[in-house]
């Protein structure tokens, strides 16, 4: 055919025309400038008035950046450098203030001889969440743990860490690196031991008093297997009724005994010296690594048959969240302490870190009840199908899809709570963005400046904001990965 | 379980109503440390140093009083409180004694069940405004916009003098003392005002303070007082005269520096009973006889504080004006020791 179409049609052409590149304003640049900011009249006019605004505010902040001064002893003295530096009446940004007083945004009135210890707990929790975080990404935990080991250790070092701990922290690092290659799921062990000891670190005094604590649960479960036989309700009332029994009387017993006998004690540090982004952190992580279970039990109670556990999940759910959070903390802070026995210090950051619990976990379990809410009947009767029972309904087929469903809310719950901690202001407690600030500003030295702390610490919150809101995209991908299989 | 929560709970309020009037000097002893509640920041009056060593003259009414009573000035807990919780935090029990620049008024002292035990600082409601303005009285402020922080007794000063004048003004609404500042000095209000030791210190901290000045006229009357709860009045009679000891220590020129010499050798009466060599006026309150004598030492007399913290030697400058002993014609007198 072609053949005779050949000859037929004598002029037709037998070669492909090599391809030719774009006309240049079609291509590179100049295109997507076309396409993007000059497409039309209205365009044309809506790019210069952006570059004007750019412009305008680019002028206005570059010079004050230009000026920065780093090293001066107070404010009168940044501004003479500045105008000996630029000339009369031109202004720069002091960040000397943040020099000079960069520990206490980073630490509070912490001992300073004792700053080692924070920072170990907070090089510790890599070691305890990179197996939750990145369950089956073998690579990415070795980066994790690899970078966090070697920046804990530096950090460490350099605030003067003794040599022992430094050793025992290396230790426990290279060991979760290790476990984290050979067997991930051991390392889980460590992720439930690390909130003892990061109580223990951060607070001080004898490592018996939170191990105690952490006994408790298994006490309850162990009560819990015990009473085999019986309705589940009651092997439940049980196991709390023992629970409660253990932390309240046999467990302090318990811990004084050990602690006579073998002591686990370091200096003890109070409440009131944590401050700036250790008190931040602090909060932050127990409120949000809490909420998320307690958000999943209230979200489960909220849609449960029962209707006694549904009316208290839903009498929690909708007062906690028609509160606002000052509002409890006001509670936390001052309501308590005229129903407390007087003398009781009933610790000042506890109380506020489980009114944000509670806070974060009624929002989350709305988050959640959101996800569980958008999964296909067919699902849930497709496990009782299977003949699962209620938790392991829950659990192998019903929340991993719901969660997967609700990771965007969830994180957005838990960018929020993070920034919600400088509430605590309020109550008196040194958050870094206000009364870090305040209180430096008050020291007559650098009396009058007002930008560059909310500026520094603008920018550690987004850091630190940012990255889990990346992290939560990076989970959406790898886990939409999975879909497609 | 929920049941014996409850319970516990209700026993201890029960308790704690008891107890509220229960000696807080037992209290204080019993614990060996001061709960005393400061401002969370105020240049010259309570502010943490970069190592969280409290410094100020409000703090100095701390530090005299845990010398007195526990016999050492370091064994003070400062409780920062703000605005909002300062005097739940001193009912509730949470702080001893409260040293936070906090007016003295009517409501306060009675509604609220406080006890205003001594003024430690005459204050009182000023304004500030640029030279380049021209206003050289606040009666000319007519149709001025005024820098005014919400929620303090400034605020309504304001609107009463205002008004009393038959004068308008127009209030940029200001959060906090660093975003007064900043508003006035970008040029969003043309007077700024508060107490006027806030001021002198505000002022103190610009780049160029002589291109702004303070207008003479006092708008209100600001007795910054130490603060006691409601109902121990043993506790408050210690409070007032350890405050009263620092005051007399300066009438009878005792300082820091002569305090041993003058409680050896002053022939003296009053010295000598303030400094417990004779009459042992300590035991009445239930101390020892020195306690006076610790409390002077703490940071000196009165004059001394005041010097250290927020005199004219010190950045913020201020003068004695109404803190003035009785005698240069202020209003500080301590009532008799005997």
């Amino acid at each position: 055919m072609s053949e005779i179409h050949a000859e037929t049609v004598g002029y037709t052409r037998n070669t492909m025309l090599p391809p030719q590149p774009p006309p240049q304003r079609q291509s590179g640049a100049i295109l997507w400038l076309r396409e993007n900011l000059l497409s039309g009249p209205l365009n044309i006019l809506l790019t210069i008035l952006g570059i004007a605004v750019v412009w305008y505010l680019v002028s206005g902040v570059w010079p004050w950046l230009a000026n920065s001064v780093w090293r001066a002893d107070g404010l009168q003295e940044c501004r003479a450098i500045i105008t000996a530096r630029a000339g009369e009446g031109t202004t720069g940004a002091c960040w000397a203030v943040i020099r000079e007083r960069w520990w206490q945004f980073t630490f509070g009135f912490y001992p300073r001889a004792l700053y080692w210890r924070p920072v170990a707990a907070f090089g510790l929790l890599f070691v305890a969440i990179a197996p939750i975080l990145f369950a089956d990404e073998r690579r990415i935990r070795r980066v994790v743990l690899g970078v966090a080991a070697v920046l804990t250790l530096l950090a460490m070092w350099a605030v003067n860490a003794p040599d022992g701990w430094l050793v025992a922290v290396a230790a426990v690092m290279v060991g979760g690196l290790v476990l984290s290659e050979r067997r991930p799921s051991a390392l889980l062990a460590f992720s439930g031991f690390y909130p003892v000891l990061a109580y223990w670190l951060l607070w001080g005094g004898s490592l018996w008093q939170p191990l105690m604590v952490l006994a408790g649960f298994f006490v309850g479960w162990g009560i819990y297997r015990l009473v085999g036989r019986g309705a589940p309700i009651l092997r439940m009332v049980a196991a709390v009724l023992a629970v409660v029994a253990w932390w309240l009387w046999l467990g302090p017993l318990v811990a004084q005994t050990l602690a006579a006998a073998l002591p686990l004690a370091i200096a003890a540090v109070t409440s009131d010296t944590f401050g700036g982004f250790l008190l931040s952190i602090t909060i932050g992580v127990t409120a949000i690594s809490m909420s998320l279970p307690l958000g999943i039990i209230l979200a489960l109670a909220r849609r449960s048959d029962l209707p006694l556990v549904k009316m208290l999940a839903v009498t929690f759910i909708e007062f906690i969240r028609g509160v606002p959070l000052i509002a409890l903390l006001f509670v936390a802070s001052l309501l308590l302490n005229y129903f407390l026995p007087p003398g009781t210090s009933f610790d000042i950051i506890l109380r506020v870190i489980i009114m944000v619990t509670l806070f974060a976990a009624a929002y989350m379990a709305e988050v959640i009840r959101g996800g569980l809410a958008a999964l296909p009947r067919g699902q849930y009767e497709a496990a009782d199908a299977l003949g699962l029972d209620y938790w392991k309904a829950q659990r192998l087929i019903i929340l991993p899809q719901a969660l997967k469903v609700s990771i965007p809310g969830i994180v957005g719950t838990f960018i929020g709570i993070f920034k919600d901690t400088t509430l605590v202001t309020f109550v008196g407690l040194y958050d870094p963005l206000k009364s870090t600030a305040d209180s430096v500003r008050a020291s007559i030295a650098w009396k009058g400046t007002y930008w560059e702390p909310y500026i520094f610490t603008g920018a550690i919150f987004f850091i630190l904001c940012f990255a889990m809101s990346r992290y939560s995209m990076y989970l959406e991908t790898r886990l939409k990965r999975g879909d497609s299989h | 379980m929920k049941r014996s929560v409850l319970l516990a709970t209700l026993g201890g309020a029960v308790l704690a109503g008891g107890m509220a009037s229960a000696a807080t000097l037992d209290e204080v002893k019993a614990r060996d440390v001061l709960n005393c509640g400061v401002n969370t920041g105020l240049a010259g009056f309570a502010a943490p140093d970069a190592n969280g060593n409290w410094q100020g003259f409000d703090v100095a009414v701390c530090k005299a009083l845990a010398a007195a009573v526990l016999g050492d000035a370091t064994k003070v807990k400062y409780v920062p409180t703000t605005g909002q919780t300062r005097f739940t935090a001193l009912s509730s029990g949470e702080v001893d004694v409260l040293a936070r620049n906090s007016t003295w008024s009517f409501q306060r002292d009675t509604d609220l069940k406080l006890d205003f035990v001594a003024t430690n600082y005459y204050d009182g409601q000023g304004f500030m405004v640029p030279r380049a303005l021209g206003v050289t009285s606040a009666t000319e402020l007519d149709g001025a916009t005024v820098c005014i922080q919400t929620g303090t007794t400034t605020e309504l000063n304001l609107a009463d003098w205002f008004r009393a004048n038959n004068i308008t003004y127009q209030p940029v609404n200001i959060d906090s003392n660093a975003e007064g500042e900043q508003q006035y000095l970008a040029g969003a209000c043309d007077a700024y005002t508060t107490d006027a030791s806030g001021l002198a210190a505000t002022r103190a901290a610009f780049a160029n303070p002589d291109d702004h000045i303070i207008l003479p006229e006092i708008i209100s009357k600001e007795p910054l007082a130490i603060a006691v709860r409601h109902g121990d009045n043993e506790w408050g009679d210690i409070v007032r005269w350890t405050f009263f000891a620092l005051v007399a220590a300066e009438d009878y020129g005792i300082t820091s520096a002569n305090l041993e010499e003058q409680a050896a050798n002053s022939q003296n009466p009053e010295v000598q009973r303030l400094l417990g060599k004779t009459d042992d006026l300590g035991a009445m309150i239930g101390l020892d006889a020195d306690w006076a004598k610790r409390a002077i030492a703490a940071s000196g007399n009165y004059g001394e504080i005041f010097n250290a913290t927020i005199g004219e030697a010190t950045p913020i400058k201020l003068n004695r004006g109404l803190n003035a002993q009785w005698t240069q014609g202020g209003l500080m007198y301590a009532p008799p020791f005997r």
